[in-house]
This record gives C-alpha cells, sequence and structure tokens, in this order.
C-alpha cells in the first residue's frame, strides 16, 4: 500500500460519467433488492417464543401438513430487506408531489404518535361500551367538526375510503327513494368524474349517463335540467371538480335536481380546496363523502388505508348506515346498532362494514382538525388553491391550459398536451419530471383534455419548493416542445427504466411461482 | 401554523405574481351566498403539538386498554403481539408518504412489497393467486359473492350460520341492492359443533346458486373439514367461498385451499396491525388463476423495464374503475396498502417456522384455558374441534356477567347477547380468545372472576 506524500488528493479519472457495471448490479446508495422467496428460508424466523406448552390437539383432525412455502428473515435481514425496498419509492417526505386529486400533502407525526397512543390503538371494537368511551369520544368529535365544516346535520363514519363513501351516499338515496315508492333508474355523473363515480353508481344498480360540460370545464346546466326527469334518481358532481375549477352552478344545479325529484351527491375528493372558506351545506347538496387521507391529513400509505365519512341532508339522514355514535344526555356516549337501531332510526339501509370504521384514521384526522383549528384550516385552503394558482400562471406561457381564461383555478391546475410535436406526450413529460426527482402529476385525467396534466401542489409547499418544480416542469416541457429524443427514454436515473405494462397484463405474474427456494432447502 | 410554510411575504408576492389583489380574488367563482366571510364557528382556533396531546391523551385514558388485564376477547379481531420492528418500518416516509404506485419507476418498493404479500396470502391460503388487500374482511366477503356471481352469472348466496353476524350484516345491506338471494341461518349452540350447519348447507345447493359461504374456524370457534362441501359446491356449478378471520389459524390447521374452496377471503388483522378498535384493518382475497380477472382490487405483477431489468407494476387494470369506470370489478379504489405491509413485514418476521409455532402456542393456550374454564361450577364448553377461539355456555346470560367482568378490569369474552340480541337460545353463550398474549395467571384470574360472577 502506498502513501500519497504529497498530501493534495490522487489524481481522479477525468472520463466522464461512468457506465462499468458494478458487480452487485447497485450503484453506490440506489441497491438492488431481491425478492423475499429468494433471500428467506423456511427454517428461518425472527420472532423468539417460549416454548410450546404440552397439550392434546383439539384441531378435529385438520393439522395443516404440506409445508406452506412462507419463507422468514431474521430481525436484522428483515428491516434491511424493508429498508431497502422503502429507498425505492418516492414520498412526499423527499419532496413535493404534486397528483392532482390525490392531496398528497404533509403527514404531520403528532398524528401518528396520537394514533398509537394504547388507549385508542389496543382497544377492541366488541369491547363493553363502558371499556371504549373515550374511542366513541373520538369519534363523536371528528363527526362534530365534519358536520360544522361542512355545513350538514349528520355524519356516517364506517366508510373505509372515498368510494365506500361514495357508496354509502348512493345506498341512502336509493333507500331514501325507494321508502317514497320511487324507483329510479339513471344517475347522472359528468364526463370529468373520477371513475368510482360510475363505478359505484352502477354497483348500486344503476344506469350511468354523461352530463355534458360547458366550453369553460364545467357542468352544462342547461343540458343537466333537459335531461332531468322522473328516471333520474340524483347526479354526482364532483366541487371543487376535477379540472381543479368551481362548479360556479352548483346551487342552480341542486335547485334543478331537486325540483325533479332527485338527490345530490357531491364528490368531496376536492374539500381541500374549499375547507373553511365554503361550507358545502350552503350549496344545496344531500350527501358527501369526505376523504381523510386528504383533506385531513392521514397518510396515504403506498395506496391505503383511506377513511370516507359521509356527511347528510335532512332528507338522507334518517337512511344512514349503522352503526353510529349517539351522544346522550348525561355525556355519555352509546353505540346503535342492529339492536337498538328499531326505536329511531328504523330506515337505516343497514352496516355496511364490520365494526365501526377507520378508528387509526379518525384518531389521526381529530389530531389534524384540533392542530389546525377554524382559523388553521380557512389558511389551508388559501395557501392551496394560492398555490395552485401560482403553478397555473407561472407556466401556462410554455404548457397548454385550457381553462385558464375563465379565472382563477381552485386547488389544482390543469394543463394539456397541446402544441406537442408529433410522437410527444404527457408520459414524456411524466417521466422526464421524474429525472428532476419530482413524482409526476396525474396524467391522463380528468378525461375531458387531451393528454391531460393535473397538478395540485397542496397547501404544505413553501414558494421555493413550487419554484424548483416549476423551474424543473418548465425545463422538460421545453424538452418536449423542442423534440428532444432523450426525453423519450426517461427515466434515466430511477432505480428502473419505464416499465413494460403491456408485457405484465399480457401474462400476468402475479405471485412468485417457486415453491421451495434454494435456501430453504436446507 | 407549523404545517404551511408560505410567510406573509410570500402570499403578497405570489397573489402579486397571479394578478390578483387578495385572496378573496381567487374564490371569486364560489356563489355569493355561500361564501363565509371569517372562520366557521362554534370550532376552537389552532393548537400546539403539546395542548393537541393532552385533548387527546385525555380521551385515550378513558379507554380500559387491552393489554393492561386479562384479555379474551376476538370474534374477528384478534390481540397478538406485533414485533417492534414492523411498527418501525412501516413509518419510513418511503411507505408513509407515498402513494399507490402509479409510477412504477420510482414506487419499485411499494409495488415488490405488494407482490411479495401476494405471494404470502395467497399459499397461506392454499390458492394460486392473490390481490393486494381489500379494506377489511367483511368486505372482501362482499366482493367475493359479487365475484360468484358474475362467473357463475347466478344470483343466490348460501351464508354458513357459522358467518361472522357483521360479514351476514354488510351481505344482507350489499344484496338489498344488487338483487343477489341469501340463503341465510341463525348459528346453534349445538354441542361439539357449534354453528356448523354442514347438512342445511348441503341441503341449500341448487342450480341457482352462485356460491356457498363458510366461515373457518366459525364464528364459534369450530373448526371443520370443509372437502365434502367443496365437491357439492363444484358437482352444482357453484363456488365455495370460505372466510379466515383469524390468519394465525393457518399456521396449525388445514387451509382452504386444500380442502377445495374457489375463493378465501378474509381479515388479516391479527398480524401486524393490531386492535385498532376496529379499522384500519385488512381484508385478504385469494382464488384460483382461472378467475383472476374477475376478481376485485388492485394486483401487482412482474415484468421487465427498458433494460431488461426485473421490476413490478400493478398489472390487470382494465377490470378497475379508473379504467372501466362503471363496467369495473367493483367501485374500489383505496386499498389497505400499508396495513397490507405490516401484515407483510409480520409473516416474513415468523416465517413458516414461526407461524407454526405461534400458531401451536395459541392453540396449546386455547385448549388449556377451555379445560380450565369448563371446571367452573356450571359452566360447560361447547365445541369439540377448535384453534385458539371456544364457545362456554354459562348457567346463565353471558352480558351482564360480562360487564360485571369488566367492572374488574377483565375483559372476558364476546357474549353472543351482544352479537346476537335477539336469539334467547345464543344468551348464554360466551365466546373466549386465547392467543400467545394470554398469560396462565389471565385465564386464573378469569376462571375465579367467572366462578364469583356465576355465584
Amino acid at each position: 500500500m502506498s502513501i500519497n506524500s504529497s498530501g493534495w488528493k490522487p489524481e481522479m479519472s477525468q472520463g466522464g460519467a461512468p457506465t462499468a457495471e458494478t458487480f452487485t448490479g447497485n450503484r453506490a446508495l440506489m441497491l438492488e433488492e431481491p425478492l423475499l422467496f429468494e433471500i428467506g428460508s423456511i427454517g428461518k424466523t425472527g420472532v423468539d417464543f417460549a416454548e410450546v406448552p404440552e397439550a392434546a390437539s383439539r384441531l378435529g383432525g385438520l393439522t395443516r401438513e404440506a409445508p406452506i412455502g412462507l419463507p422468514g428473515l431474521s430481525e436484522p435481514e428483515t428491516v434491511r430487506h424493508y429498508t431497502r425496498l422503502s429507498r425505492q419509492n418516492y414520498a412526499i417526505d423527499l419532496g413535493l408531489f404534486p397528483l392532482g386529486s390525490c392531496t398528497m400533502k404533509h403527514n404531520p407525526r403528532l398524528n401518528e404518535r396520537m394514533a398509537r397512543l394504547p388507549g385508542f390503538a389496543d382497544v377492541h371494537p366488541l369491547q363493553p361500551q363502558e371499556t371504549v368511551q373515550g374511542a366513541y369520544a373520538v369519534i363523536n368529535l371528528v363527526g362534530e367538526w365534519l358536520c360544522k365544516l361542512t355545513g350538514m346535520p349528520a355524519v356516517a363514519m364506517s366508510p373505509k375510503a372515498g368510494a365506500h363513501g361514495e357508496l354509502c351516499g348512493l345506498l341512502a338515496i336509493r333507500a331514501a327513494l325507494e321508502a317514497r315508492g320511487d324507483a329510479r333508474e339513471v344517475i347522472l355523473v359528468p364526463e370529468s368524474a373520477h371513475g368510482t363515480n360510475p363505478a359505484t353508481a352502477a354497483f348500486c344498480g344503476y344506469r350511468v349517463e354523461d352530463i355534458p360540460a360547458t366550453k369553460d370545464g364545467r357542468v352544462n346546466l342547461e343540458a343537466l335540467k333537459a335531461r332531468l326527469g322522473p328516471d333520474v334518481a340524483g347526479v354526482m358532481i364532483t366541487n371543487p371538480n376535477t379540472c381543479g375549477l368551481f362548479e360556479r352552478d352548483m346551487i342552480a344545479i341542486g335547485e334543478a335536481v331537486h325540483a325533479a325529484g332527485g338527490l345530490v351527491y357531491c364528490d368531496g375528493a376536492n374539500f381541500n380546496a374549499i375547507v373553511g372558506r365554503v361550507r358545502p351545506g350552503d350549496l344545496g347538496i344531500d350527501a358527501m363523502h369526505i376523504n381523510l387521507h386528504k383533506t385531513f391529513s392521514t397518510p396515504h400509505g403506498g395506496g391505503g388505508p383511506g377513511a370516507g365519512p359521509v356527511v347528510f341532508s335532512d332528507a338522507l339522514a334518517p337512511f344512514a348506515p349503522l352503526p353510529f355514535v349517539e351522544k346522550r344526555e348525561d355525556g355519555s356516549f352509546h353505540l346503535v346498532e342492529e339492536e337498538t337501531a328499531g326505536e329511531h332510526h328504523a330506515d337505516t339501509f343497514g352496516r355496511m362494514v364490520a365494526f365501526h370504521g377507520q378508528m387509526g384514521m379518525f384518531t389521526r384526522a381529530a389530531a389534524y382538525m384540533l392542530s389546525h383549528g377554524a382559523d388553521g384550516l380557512r389558511q389551508v385552503s388559501e395557501d392551496a388553491v394560492l398555490n395552485a394558482n401560482y403553478v397555473l400562471r407561472q407556466l401556462e406561457d410554455v404548457l397548454d391550459a385550457p381553462f385558464a381564461a375563465s379565472g382563477p383555478c381552485m386547488h389544482e391546475a390543469l394543463f394539456s398536451d397541446e402544441g406537442f410535436p408529433e410522437g410527444f406526450t404527457t408520459l414524456d413529460v411524466a417521466k422526464g419530471l421524474i429525472d428532476e426527482g419530482f413524482h409526476p402529476m396525474t396524467m391522463y385525467f380528468p378525461l375531458v383534455v387531451h393528454g391531460a396534466m393535473l397538478i395540485e401542489p397542496t397547501e404544505t409547499e413553501g414558494k421555493a419548493a413550487l419554484d424548483q418544480f416549476i423551474g424543473a416542469l418548465r425545463h422538460v416541457a421545453e424538452r418536449a416542445k423542442a423534440g428532444d429524443a432523450a426525453l423519450k427514454a426517461a427515466p434515466v436515473h430511477a432505480p428502473r427504466r419505464r416499465l413494460d405494462e403491456t408485457a405484465a397484463a399480457r401474462k400476468p405474474v402475479l405471485t412468485y411461482r417457486e415453491l421451495v427456494t434454494a435456501a430453504a432447502a436446507e | 401554523m407549523r404545517y404551511l410554510p408560505l410567510t406573509p411575504d410570500d402570499r403578497q408576492a405570489m397573489l402579486a405574481a397571479v394578478g390578483a389583489g387578495s385572496i378573496d380574488e381567487l374564490f371569486c367563482d364560489v356563489p355569493e351566498a355561500a361564501r363565509l366571510s371569517g372562520p366557521i364557528e362554534g370550532l376552537p382556533n389552532h393548537a400546539s403539538e403539546l395542548s393537541v396531546e393532552r385533548q387527546l391523551g385525555r380521551l385515550a385514558s378513558q379507554n380500559l386498554v387491552a393489554g393492561e388485564g386479562p384479555f379474551f376477547l376476538g370474534c374477528g379481531a384478534y390481540r397478538h403481539h406485533v414485533p417492534a420492528s414492523v411498527d418501525h418500518l412501516i413509518q419510513r416516509g418511503e411507505f408513509l408518504t407515498s402513494y399507490t404506485p402509479y409510477q412504477p419507476e420510482i414506487a419499485q418498493g411499494t409495488v415488490q412489497a405488494l407482490f411479495e404479500f401476494q405471494t404470502q396470502v395467497a399459499r397461506l391460503y392454499g390458492c394460486d393467486v392473490a390481490n393486494a388487500s381489500m379494506y377489511d374482511g367483511s368486505t372482501a366477503c362482499w366482493e367475493a359473492i359479487g365475484m360468484a356471481r358474475r362467473i357463475t352469472r347466478r344470483g343466490k348466496a348460501v351464508l354458513s350460520a357459522g358467518l361472522h353476524p357483521h360479514y351476514v350484516s354488510v351481505c344482507r345491506t350489499m344484496a338489498k341492492f344488487t338483487g343477489d338471494a341469501l340463503d341465510i341461518a341463525m348459528p346453534e349452540l349445538t354441542d361439539g359443533r357449534p354453528g356448523d350447519d354442514m347438512a342445511r348447507l348441503l341441503g341449500a345447493i341448487d342450480k341457482d346458486t352462485s356460491c356457498v359461504v363458510v366461515q373457518n374456524p366459525n364464528i364459534l370457534g369450530h373448526v371443520a373439514d370443509l372437502s365434502e362441501l367443496a365437491e357439492a359446491c363444484h358437482k352444482a356449478g357453484a363456488l365455495l367461498i370460505v372466510v379466515v378471520t383469524e390468519p394465525v389459524s393457518l399456521g396449525l390447521v388445514r387451509s382452504p385451499g386444500e380442502m377445495g374452496a374457489d375463493i378465501v377471503v378474509g381479515e388479516g388483522q391479527s398480524l401486524g396491525v393490531g386492535l385498532n378498535f376496529g379499522g384500519p384493518y385488512v381484508g385478504l382475497f385469494a382464488t384460483r388463476d382461472k378467475y383472476v380477472r374477475q376478481m376485485p382490487g388492485r394486483l401487482a405483477g412482474e415484468t421487465v423495464d427498458a433494460d431488461g431489468k426485473r421490476g413490478f407494476v400493478l398489472t390487470l387494470s382494465t377490470r378497475e374503475q379508473h379504467i372501466r369506470r362503471e363496467k369495473a370489478t367493483s367501485n374500489i379504489c383505496t386499498n389497505s396498502g400499508l396495513c397490507a405491509l405490516a401484515f407483510s413485514i409480520h409473516l416474513t418476521l415468523l416465517g413458516e417456522t414461526g407461524l407454526r409455532k405461534l400458531a401451536a402456542i395459541n392453540h396449546a393456550g386455547a385448549v388449556a384455558a377451555a379445560e380450565r374454564l369448563a371446571k367452573v361450577p356450571g359452566v360447560e364448553l361447547v365445541n369439540g374441534a377448535f384453534f385458539n377461539e371456544f364457545t362456554l355456555r354459562l348457567p346463565k346470560e353471558a352480558r351482564p356477567v360480562v360487564h360485571a367482568l369488566a367492572e374488574d378490569g377483565i375483559l372476558g369474552g364476546v357474549s353472543l347477547g351482544r352479537l346476537y340480541p335477539r336469539a334467547a337460545d345464543l344468551a348464554n353463550g360466551l365466546v373466549v380468545a386465547v392467543t400467545e398474549t394470554t398469560s396462565t395467571d389471565d385465564v386464573e384470574e378469569l376462571a375465579d372472576a367467572l366462578e364469583e360472577a356465576l355465584a
């Protein structure tokens, strides 16, 4: 071994970017990680137990004899496996996550701490009611906040996610119509709606028809009025809508639907834009779900769990699902279930889930609501809307913004692929943003805009973060418009290049098929 | 406000940049009548972390914590010990604060973990494939019935009396709207095989039957061989759906797949997730290869990238609402990703060896507890075969007994009066669950308290 006696650093290679493959396939901090089934073994475990006590089996001869095929890892190997996997993910904690309609805002860690208090986390849903008064109090607290923030008289807390909330709202609408002997068959949904809207309506047995849009990206009130009639059960309207615009005619829409005997469902996915500044109850709606994982910051967790409480008008409240928490005059709480519903909630459409919903999400949302308060929540929607408008105006010269001329947007800015040269698409811009260190925006949604790019910065981004994102997107958009062929290869700096989704669907490989791994044969 | 980075100067500069004189101008599309001039009344203003901790901590302290005394509740939610590393790993920001992996190049961590989860669930259930999770066991159960309807094009589902009553309740609600016919019965405290209605099920299968739904172990803890039922279903062109609310049982009990089930669904909460007062939980869903295109929910699949490297993506999304809209197999969008990850990490730590040992400890503990509690004067064990949960017949109504035990800090089980309030025949039944977290001292305490309460 030689010593560098000069004191100067040894000469560095001048060869530009290194391209040589490494022995491991790793690239410094970018680490490849095999599948659990390739590194674990059947004989290994990361959990120690006391000896199994002697006892005669009482399984009625149904013992599982055949190998199950579940590899195990020791604790250090487990921690490393999942830590390495985690590092292949983009996350809000790493940077701006501008997925339109998804509201990827900061997830406060206080919420996590509160949800893990043993008094909330280590409590069984079927414990005697007198032993869980504090848990009912949290459900009641979140419910009261939601009613006040939306200006609605009732709330159903049990739906498990946004789409489950939609289901809850539509089941209440159907139950209410059937209760008055009025079988209606059609739900009207704008073309710009989330896919869950038509899917939910169909799930409830309704036929779905489109509501046309105006040129400025909103519901066409005249066309809607013309379609209303005795066969229309109701409408599902997202407000602010998925083009990031407030439905200016919302009150008139509600009046027209009600006059025709229908009911108004509002998809509350975008409540973040108006929370604290506008109460949907003042707009004439009958039901709206609220994604606690959007507006109220419970973490998205890589795709759930969510929570989708639904607020109801007086017209629908009697049909709300079981169970629910009721506050008694003495201040104690009581769970209304199938057993006790008959007394004063006989019209309920029934239960939609075991137990009482996403308690862990209620605790997190409660921490968020109490932290912000009424004043802070108003600031939330103001900053969310300001941030989106800032993005819209800073980029409308380089990207086509189809509705920008009609006025300000709400919490998200919508662009199209208009003006891209032949062969360049929204997908290329999205993948280019990945190389710039950002998660892409929502792409190809809403369907009403060609090559849609829907950007929701949220209120938890500062101006510096926005400026950097705007600079990056401007750069990528300019590359696309200039026909930079290298953009078609993006991403080149991510853990993977573009993945072949067509091949994945043509011959689906959904599980690891080798039963016993080499290591497991030991 | 600690979560909002914009300063007043930033806001002024940005308003100027967008050409607005005030923030109100950006809300100009809101109808005049619906604009609020100030914070909503009747709600407090913002609060510090410390203040929020105190407020919520006060509410948490009003609950009787399962881990602070003898605890014997089950019936669809089980208290197991979750290793510390599980919670640490799921709190890594890259998992906690990421989204559904729609951009797979920067979400391989989530998609690969889901692929591993799917494989673990499929193997645990003895099935070919599993999806990337549902909301919980009860909603997965209904989705399975809908899937059977699509596959068989028949509309009658026969539900076993041993199916969790909340699951039955969810099915009732949904069937009212979809038009499916449900054949339902109440469970009975039959000695040796409570809740077992095999003869009824076999008799109810006909040419209109889409599926038979059986829970194993059932709501009263009874474990049954379902092979004959599977054969009868298949002979009639119907599917057998098996519901498993306690996944730990599958470390010891023959899997539904091995017994011929076509769809297996269940609750995964026992592994990694915890009690959480009922949610969030994680629904498991597995089936045969040939039915995969009729499955609801997300699926992770293997593929390659532009360099030929193995990678994973969400796949077969033409079944799903964001592509198929009103023609989708389900309206489900969100799954239970983080709970699925917790389940998967816990199962990775256990491995097959650990899972079998955990299941053996649960079973041995339950057998010992059942024998001890059956010695309490007047108490009888109803079950013959069971895993970690069994039903006792008390000499009097169980519901008040449970409340009396709770007053002494003992959570002694789930009374059947709570689950089936209108069934007088079941009123004396008490369902008791025993896991690795239950000590012999806990069992002694329950036995003594039970004896006192029954005296």
